[in-house]
């Protein structure tokens, strides 16, 4: 019996390089003040990778519409800001509890049915959203964008500058709270029965876990990080469109997440980075046909498989 | 209101031929593969390029279609989609989006991204009427081909040793390979009609669907719903499916038309939730992917 909860308490150990992380992000802000504005996307993308992660790594979703919640959470901020309030931290908090909410009530839709059923229903979902968005035209502002959005300064002193240096310290500090939130969360006895029953869904109900309530729980979390991700989008760019909740959205945040691996919580941030710095460079090279590389990165990636990939001393390991 | 249904079927008959492939590759190898509308938008820019390029007659064409994209298909399942038959859900979807990415882009490369404009023969232009029903000409001979290619599909899959043998393998691919059925070269074949299918499909609907090189992309989710709600263990299924879903949708588009795609992917969704593993599904068959 200790020798379980030793085991999961040596796992929920901060290790070196996640400490190093920790330091090693806000000391950009320094470091890197010329790039606020490609980091501050970084740090979005990270956050919405992350935010997959905990339903496609820890609870074993297989999701092509996470972009729905995404793209709910920066209109409702983007709406927030323009209708009610100009402040963006509760602007924020407003899109997370909304978001929170659809999370809840759509994860009832993807209980059930195989996985080939969860991607169907996922991505109908984020259609019937994109759909909704594009038809509201008077409330969205349609293909055209929600313009018009003025946000208000951060805590009522830092304003949005063309920079985007605020931007990219607000959106990190969103991301950094929110990745260790959810390591607090998956390493919570929550986070490891999530675990075991995307190890074997079986197995897990007949110990006891109520499966569909923890399925529940998670994608409503996940759909409010998603959620937070989308807002911090508006709310930096202080613009919403049709793109954010688009279905090159959903697989490009599945293309993070994978580039960076699942199920350990940071390759979001790792992939982000990663994909972001990728795509900079291919499409200032090709840009009218950079999904051509990406496509085949993606078959290398999936045919080599992506520990070999990214690992290749362990090649020589394996053949030994 | 009939000249609605009637455009309804044969856009469905259509989004049927062109998604059967992907319904059998599914369910006999479990295979999620999203690069199916690639084949298809192979076939029609077969098509097109024989058309115009060398004028080919268009019944011709067809046929071509077909057969070149098989081969296509057939080489690319040796080579590339074999080793991913035992890989993660993820990893397939990943693979074969990766897949549309390359298929477009070069697409886009070679031909160039805008519209591409199928000269119909004159025969097959124009509409006429009966009892009041307006029909297109060209409509009625997508029905009529797509029907001979369905009973043709149905008849082999139900009479002939090949489809015994498809079935056994869709049922249950390790013991149908414990009995002696090379289940591999099964496949083989199985996904070479499947493409080759598609690509017909592409160069009969290059006309009415559009062709331009996100043709996979657009239509990637058409088909992944015929094959979510019709099932992947009969045929029947993925038809009934599909004439739904065309009917659903050229009435949704012509009567709500700011609600067009709504009314399908609420469609979906509903019966998705509804029955998780399809309209038709033969109990006990196939243990899925839970």
């Amino acid at each position: 019996m200790t020798l379980v909860a030793d085991c999961l308490r040596a796992d929920a150990h901060w290790r070196r390089w996640e400490i190093a992380l920790a330091v090693a992000l806000p000391a950009s802000w320094w470091l890197l003040p010329g790039q606020a504005l490609l980091a501050s996307e970084i740090a979005i993308l990270a956050l919405f990778a992350v935010s997959l992660d905990l339903i496609l790594g820890y609870a074993g979703i297989v999701s092509l519409g996470h972009a729905a919640f995404f793209g709910v959470g920066a209109y409702a901020a983007a709406l927030f800001a323009k209708h009610v309030q100009p402040d963006p931290l509760l602007g924020l908090a407003v899109a997370v509890a909304a978001t929170a909410g659809l999370g809840a009530v759509c994860s009832l839709l993807i209980l059930r049915g195989s996985d080939l059923t969860r991607l169907m229903v996922t991505l109908g979902v984020a259609s019937i959203l994109y759909e909704l968005a594009n038809k509201l035209d008077d409330l969205t502002g349609g293909a055209d964008g929600l313009q018009g959005v003025t946000m208000g300064p951060l805590l009522g002193r830092f304003e949005f500058d063309l920079t985007g240096r605020t931007a990219y310290a607000y959106s990190l500090a969103v991301l950094m709270f929110a990745t260790a939130l959810a390591r607090r969360l998956v390493h919570s006895p929550f986070g490891v029965s999530l675990q075991a029953l995307r190890d074997n869904r079986l197995r897990a109900a007949s110990i006891g876990l109520s499966v569909n309530a923890r399925l529940v729980a998670v994608y409503a979390v996940a759909a409010a990080m998603a959620g937070a991700a989308g807002a911090l989008l508006a709310q930096t760019t202080g613009f919403a469109s049709l793109d954010v909740l688009a279905f090159h959205r959903s697989a490009d945040v599945l293309l993070v997440l994978v580039i960076g691996g699942t199920g350990y919580l940071y390759g979001g941030i790792f992939g982000a980075i990663a994909f972001k710095l990728l795509q900079d460079l291919i499409s200032s090279w090709t840009p009218q046909y950079w999904t051509f590389w990406l496509g085949l990165f993606l078959v290398a990636l999936v045919l080599i498989g992506r520990d070999r990939l990214i690992r290749p001393w362990t090649w020589r390991m394996a053949r030994r | 209101m009939l000249t609605l249904i009637f455009d309804g079927i044969a856009y469905g008959m259509l989004l049927f031929v062109l998604a059967v492939g992907l319904a059998v590759t599914l369910g006999l190898m479990n295979f999620i593969n999203l690069a199916h509308g690639a084949f298809a938008m192979a076939g029609g820019y077969l098509t097109v390029l024989l058309m115009n390029r060398l004028g080919v007659p268009f019944l011709w064409c067809l046929p071509i279609a077909f057969v070149g994209v098989g081969a296509l298909g057939a080489l690319l399942e040796c080579t590339l989609y074999r080793p991913m038959y035992a890989k993660p859900h993820l990893d397939q979807v990943l693979f074969s989006i990766g897949l549309v990415f390359m298929a477009t882009a070069a697409v886009d490369y070679c031909v160039g991204s805008q519209q591409q404009i199928v000269q119909l023969p004159a025969w097959l232009l124009g509409r006429f009427d009966i009892a009041e029903v307006g029909i297109g000409k060209y409509r009625l001979f997508i029905i009529v081909v797509c029907a001979a290619l369905t009973v043709t599909l149905q008849w082999v899959l139900a009479r002939t040793r090949f489809g015994s043998r498809l079935r056994a393998s869709v049922d249950d691919a390790r013991v149908a390979s414990g009995l002696g059925l090379d289940v591999n070269r099964l496949f083989l074949l199985t996904f070479a009609v499947g493409s080759g299918l598609a690509g017909l499909g592409g160069a009969l609907g290059a006309e009415v669907l559009g062709l331009d090189p996100s043709f996979p992309l657009k239509f990637m989710v058409y088909f992944l719903i015929v094959v979510a709600v019709g099932g992947t263990t009969t045929l029947t299924g993925p038809l009934l499916a599909a004439l739904l879903l065309g009917i659903a949708d050229v009435a949704g588009k012509y009567y709500v038309p700011k609600l067009g795609a709504f009314i399908v992917y609420s469609l979906m969704i509903v019966i998705l939730v509804w029955r998780p593993q399809g309209l038709l599904v033969r109990t006990g068959a196939q243990a899925g992917g839970r």
